[in-house]
This record gives structure tokens, sequence and C-alpha cells, in this order.
């Protein structure tokens, strides 16, 4: 009888007990890196005060020509290509049963669920009046027209199938076998519904830009954008897994299963190759972009000098990087690639959004400290969450014993 | 892990509710064909004198700080504060006026893009803004290729500001403010197909006097606000690189492909884990005989 009432084995009282005792910190509070985020993390509270008592202007370079900051263009843009690890793993595992890499699934999960929600409060922040926000969700005024409005409802859609697609480590940690078992039998249907989802705000993101037609430099806009966007989101994902993998890897060291180690390694090398497969057909079409919009004069110019720095340096050298890497089961050579490419999608999404629109206004658009403040912080904050559930639930330890072996992850 | 038909059901319902919305959507951009008379403005340079009573009146009329004493010059823009301005220009040794507002598109790209139809356009053709729709993500500001709303950043409770045609004036049967108070007649209100009768009978009657070409006859699908002048556009701060397409074509073929995608890619999804999923299973039985 008492089953039917709580959804954990431990018995109401007891779960109340034991989540309060998990949110205690664990390990040594007073680290550098605690020490430093948590300065950062305070100080941007301060400044978001001021951001809300007295306008967005008071603490963002408010510019009329250049209406999305830092915020967007870092935080949503940018931090939405490299939450798309997940889409593209849980494809490769659920989809696909590429067995190898399910050890890694439930982390590439979290950070993209955490990623999601902490940039989809990013854009919050950054909203002039967002009380309204309710208009588009509760529906009385769907602006069905808009690329803004589908990529908003993805998000949000996306946020609850990532949390499904994690919750069966919530119901571990909690104990709450029956449970678990729901949880997990809506898995496949999410994931489904999760990858549809990412395809298309990954590429909405490119198509929020569609009609900035005349302000985005050409070497930077083209119909293909959403297409760009995509494809590159997988790479993006993948690198930044597997530097955050291998940061887990050093970090929480003491919660690995004892063969991490190899199939680990295996996981990147697989990683490479893919991240070389969809480098190749990015920098093919940007290639075919480029020839089919006749630009070429462009090429030599400041900009378009620039335009070589992303297209060459932090596309064309990490694709190599990957390839070499992968063939001479180079790990250092791939983590290099990986953060190469990290630096290449950054460079290209705050082009597209932020220096590359309306490059040749003459009023220069640089965020301000407090900008930068809050954006980093926005990250630390995401990682602060990430490192407490990985201390709690497992996410690189092994279930619990009572999850079927056959179910692991 | 495995599927069975109630996920499958699950996965086609989630897919089918998505598709509506989607249908939707289709729907949508079409009302914009529905044949509805645009009211607009013709604002002919040639006729400008300059005066800047248009700005003062625009100002007491939308309740904004008069900004009377403020130096002209060629490159200003209309700001939260200022929602028409007049520049001056100097062709060939004569003073050209202009005067820069929000050109009440047709089909415009600031509402298209709005995801809470806070910025619309009316049946009457002005453009207006609603405070109680809009969350301020200034997606609209992004849209417009003339860059015209503009954004109170200093504000808490901050407002998009743009020119709205005095839509309340509208409706109770008066003229735009600035039009009305014009002294030289330059700018004239009327159904947007008559002012361009007018633009043009203007260009046939005096072929020398004007370059021949009605600014906003076509650009981006047509604006409510058209121009005359002596003189080529380009020399007189007008974008002359936007193109006849309307704007909500450009992001139209994605927002297309959206309900396709949302249909096939999931079945697609679902069929290829069937497919590995059995593999595997062979692999596995094999692997159990040998
Ligand atoms: S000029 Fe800009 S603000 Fe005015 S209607 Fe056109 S797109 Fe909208
Ligand atoms: S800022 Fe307001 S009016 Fe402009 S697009 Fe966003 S919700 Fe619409």
């Amino acid at each position: 009888m008492n089953n039917n009432v709580n959804i954990s084995d431990r018995g109401s009282k007891s779960l109340i007990r034991f989540v309060i005792s998990e949110l205690k910190p664990r390990g040594k509070i007073f680290t550098p890196f605690n020490i430093i985020s948590g300065l950062i993390i305070l100080l941007s509270l301060v400044i978001l005060v001021i951001r809300f008592a007295k306008g967005l202007g008071s603490v963002a370079d408010a510019s009329q020509l250049h209406p999305w900051g830092l915020w967007i263009s870092f935080n949503v843009i940018t931090g939405v290509a490299f939450a798309g690890g997940a889409y593209v793993l849980t494809f490769m595992v659920y989809i696909l049963n590429m067995k190898k890499y399910h050890s890694i699934v439930r982390m590439t999960v979290l950070w993209g669920f955490l990623a999601y929600s902490f940039y989809a409060g990013a854009l919050i922040l950054d909203l002039g009046r967002p009380w309204n926000i309710i208009n588009p969700i509760i529906g009385n005024s769907f602006g069905l027209s808009s690329v803004l409005f589908l990529v908003a409802w993805h998000f949000i859609l996306y946020i609850i199938a990532q949390f499904i697609e994690f919750s069966p480590a919530i119901a571990e940690w909690l104990e709450a076998k029956r449970l678990r078992k729901i949880l997990v039998s809506l898995t496949i249907g999410t994931v489904i519904f999760g990858i549809t989802l990412s395809v298309l705000h990954q590429s909405g993101l490119g198509a929020l830009f569609m009609m900035a037609k005349a302000k985005i430099h050409p070497l930077w806009y083209s119909e293909f954008l959403p297409i760009l966007f995509l494809i590159s989101s997988i790479f993006a994902g993948l690198s930044i897994i597997i530097v955050v993998g291998s940061i887990c890897q050093k970090v929480f060291k003491n919660q690995l299963k004892s063969d991490y180690g190899d199939s680990y390694k295996n996981i990147v090398f697989g990683f490479a190759k893919i991240c070389a497969v969809a480098m190749f057909v990015y920098l093919f079409l940007r290639l075919l972009v480029l020839i089919h919009s006749q630009q070429w004069a462009l090429i030599n110019t400041h900009i378009g000098y620039w335009f070589l720095l992303e297209i060459l340096g932090f596309v064309l050298v990490p694709f190599i990087f990957f390839i070499y890497g992968f063939k001479h089961r180079s790990m250092l050579l791939i983590h290099i690639a990986s953060i190469m490419t990290i630096i290449g999608i950054i460079l290209n999404r705050l082009n597209v959004s932020m220096i590359a629109y309306l490059w040749n206004d003459p009023l220069a658009h640089y965020p301000t400290w407090m900008e930068i403040v809050v954006s980093v912080s926005v990250i630390l904050a995401q990682i602060w969450i990430f490192r407490w559930i990985i201390y709690r639930m497992p996410i690189l330890r092994k279930s619990p014993d009572w999850v079927p072996e056959d179910e692991e992850k | 892990m495995s599927i069975n038909r109630r996920d499958f059901i699950k996965t086609i319902g989630i897919a089918g509710v998505t598709l509506t919305v989607g249908n939707e959507l289709l729907a949508a951009p079409k009302k914009e064909e529905k044949e509805i008379e645009f009211s607009g403005i013709l604002i002919d340079t040639t006729l400008c004198i300059g005066c800047r009573t248009c700005e003062h009146v625009c100002a007491e009329t939308n309740g904004l700080p008069d900004t009377s004493d403020e130096e002209t010059g060629s490159n200003r823009q209309p700001t939260e504060k200022q929602l028409c301005v007049i520049n001056t220009f100097n062709v060939d040794g004569n003073e050209i006026f202009v005067k820069k507002q929000c050109m009440h598109c047709n089909q415009p790209a600031c509402a298209t893009g709005c995801l809470t139809k806070a910025m619309k356009k009316t049946d009457e053709g002005p453009v207006i803004w609603t405070a109680n729709k809009c969350m301020g993500c200034r997606f609209c500001m992004i849209n417009c290729p003339f860059d015209i709303p503009k954004f109170e950043y200093h504000s808490p409770n901050p407002k998009i500001q743009k020119c709205k045609m005095c839509f309340e004036r509208l409706k109770e049967g008066k003229k735009p403010a600035c039009v009305e108070n014009c002294p030289a007649e330059a700018a004239i209100f009327g159904k947007r197909r008559d002012l361009i009768e007018i633009a043009k009978a203007r260009i046939y009657a005096e072929p020398d006097k004007y370059y021949h070409h009605i600014y906003g006859e076509n650009e981006v699908g047509g604006t409510g606000v058209l121009y005359l002048a002596s003189v080529p556009f380009e020399k007189l701060g007008f974008k002359t690189n936007l193109g006849a397409t309307p704007y909500p074509e450009y992001s139209k073929e994605f927002l297309y492909a959206v309900p396709v995608i949302f249909t096939v890619l999931p079945a697609l999804l679902l069929g290829m884990h069937s497919a590995s999923k059995s593999e595997n299973n062979k692999i596995e039985k094999e692997e159990s005989y040998e």
C-alpha cells in the first residue's frame, strides 16, 4: 500500500532526509576553482540586479543596430551548437545500436540537458520584457510565421525530452525501482522525438538569420545557413564531449569503472572519425557556397582574411588533425583538434551573429566586461550543477546492483 | 531497450500534434495575399522644404521629447525617442531633405519574425506594436531591412519604439500628424494604390524633374511609404540593394520544411532503430550458435 504513495522504495520520510543530506557539498569546499568561480557568479548576480532594475543598457553594450549581444550570440547561439553532442550520441546508441558508446551517453545527455536549461535561462536574461514570455507558450499569441517561435518551442520540448532521457539516473539515485522502469520504457520514444527536435532547432538557429540578408557579410550569409548550422553542430557537439569527457576522466577518477580508460579511448577515436566526416561535408558545402556566390573578390579584404582564418585555421586544420589523430591513434592530436574545432565554432557563430553582422557599421560593437562576466558565470553555474550531479548519481559510475545488467545505462 | 507498440503510437502521436501546428504554419503567410487596400504615405522629396514640422508634431503626438534644436545631418536615424527624422543631403549643390521613418512594408519582416504577434500589419496598413504581447526579444530589429524598430535599453520596462502611422488617429478618421501638418504638402496620405498612380502621374508630367523610380513600389515586396526624388535614391541614403522579394520569403523555405521533417524523420529513425536492433539480435544469435 505504501508503494502507491511513495515513488521511492525508501519511504517518503527517509527519501526527504536522503535528498537533504545529498544537498550538502562533498569534498573540499575551498578549492581555487570553487573560490574563483563562486566570486564570478556572485559578481554576476549583482550585475543582474542592476540589469533588471535599470534596463539592459545599464550593463550591456546597448546598440540599436546590434540588438543581440553576447548573451544571445555566445550563450544561446554558440552554446546550443555545443549541446548538439546529445542528439548525435543518442542517435548512435539508441537508433544505430552502437553499444560501444553506451558508457558515455548519460554524461552527454546530462551535459546537453544542463546546457539547454542554462542557455534558455541566458535567453530570458536578455529579454526586455520577460514577463511576456508566457505569451508564445500558453498560446494566446502564437507567431507561427516566426522562426524564433519554432526555435523557442523546440528548446522547451527538447529540454523536457532530455530530462526524460536522463531521468532513469535520477530514479537510480533515489532507488525508485518502479519509476525507473517506466522512465526507461519512455527512452526510445523521447530519443526519436529529441533527435527530430534537434535537427530542426539546430538548423533553425541558422534560419533565424535568413531575413538579415542585407546585414550579414555575403561571405557568411547564404541560404545554406540552416544546413551549415546543423552539420557543424555535429562536430561541435562531439568535440566538446571529447574535451569534457577527458576532463571528467581526470577530475572524477574515483567514479570510473576500472575498464573505463580503454573503452574511453576507443570512443574518442570513433568520435574523431565522425567529426572528420562531418567536417569534410561541411567544408565541401562552404566551398560550394563560395563558388556559387562568386564572392572570390571579397576574400582579398580584411574581413576576407578573417573568413579564411575561420575556415582554414579552425575547420580545415582540425579536420586534418582528426584524420591524423585517428590513423595514428594519437589522443593528443585529437584533443588539439577538438579544442581548435571548438574555437572555430565559436568564431563561426559569433561571426554570423555579431562580427559579420553589419560589419561595415562604423560604430564598433564590443561587449562590456559585465556582459562577459554574466556569460562566463552561466557556464560556471552549469559546471557546478554538472559536478554536483556526477558526484551523486550514477553518471560515470556503475548503476546500482538492482538494475538489470542488460539495461545498465 | 525495446520499442513496443505503445511507444510507437506515442512517437507518432507527438509527431502528429506538431504536424498540425505545422499545417497552421503553412497557412499563416497566405493571409497576406488576401486583397486588402493598404493605406500609405507618399513623400515627394522635391517638395520638402526641410522645416522639420513633421519631427515636432510626431514627438508631440507620441508623447516624446521635442528635439527641434538638434542639428540636422545626412545620417540621422529614427531613435527610441524620435520616430521620424529629416536628413539633409547635398547633391550637386542642391539641398535635398528626406524624411525617414518606418516604411510600413506590405509584408513586414519585423512582424513575420515576431513570435508573439506583438508586431503586426493591420488591415488598414500601419504596422503597429502591442506592449502587452511583446517579450522584448528584439528579433524584429534583426529582421527589419531598414533598421527601424528601436528598443528602450535604459528602461526596466522597455518598449519597442517605431512609427505607427498614427494608427489611433487613423481610426478617428484623421490623417497621420506629419501629413496633416506638412506646410509644403510634401507628404500625402491615401490608399497605396492611388498614391502610386499619383506618383506616376507626377513623373509623367515632369519627366525632367523626377528620377524615374518610385522607391517603395517594389522594394522588399512593396512598402506603405513611397518616395519620389529628383536624383537617384542611393544619393539620398536609401538602401537600393534590398531587392523586390518580400522578406518573409527568405525564411519560408525553412518553415515549409519543418512539418515535412517532423513526419518523415521520426518514421525513418524508428525504421533504422528496428533494423539495427534485429541485426544485432541476429549477430547475437549467431554468436551463441558458435
Ligand atoms: S520598415 Fe521595418 S519596422 Fe517598418 S514595417 Fe518594414 S520591416 Fe517593419
Ligand atoms: S521584440 Fe517584441 S515586437 Fe519585436 S520580435 Fe520580439 S516580441 Fe516581437
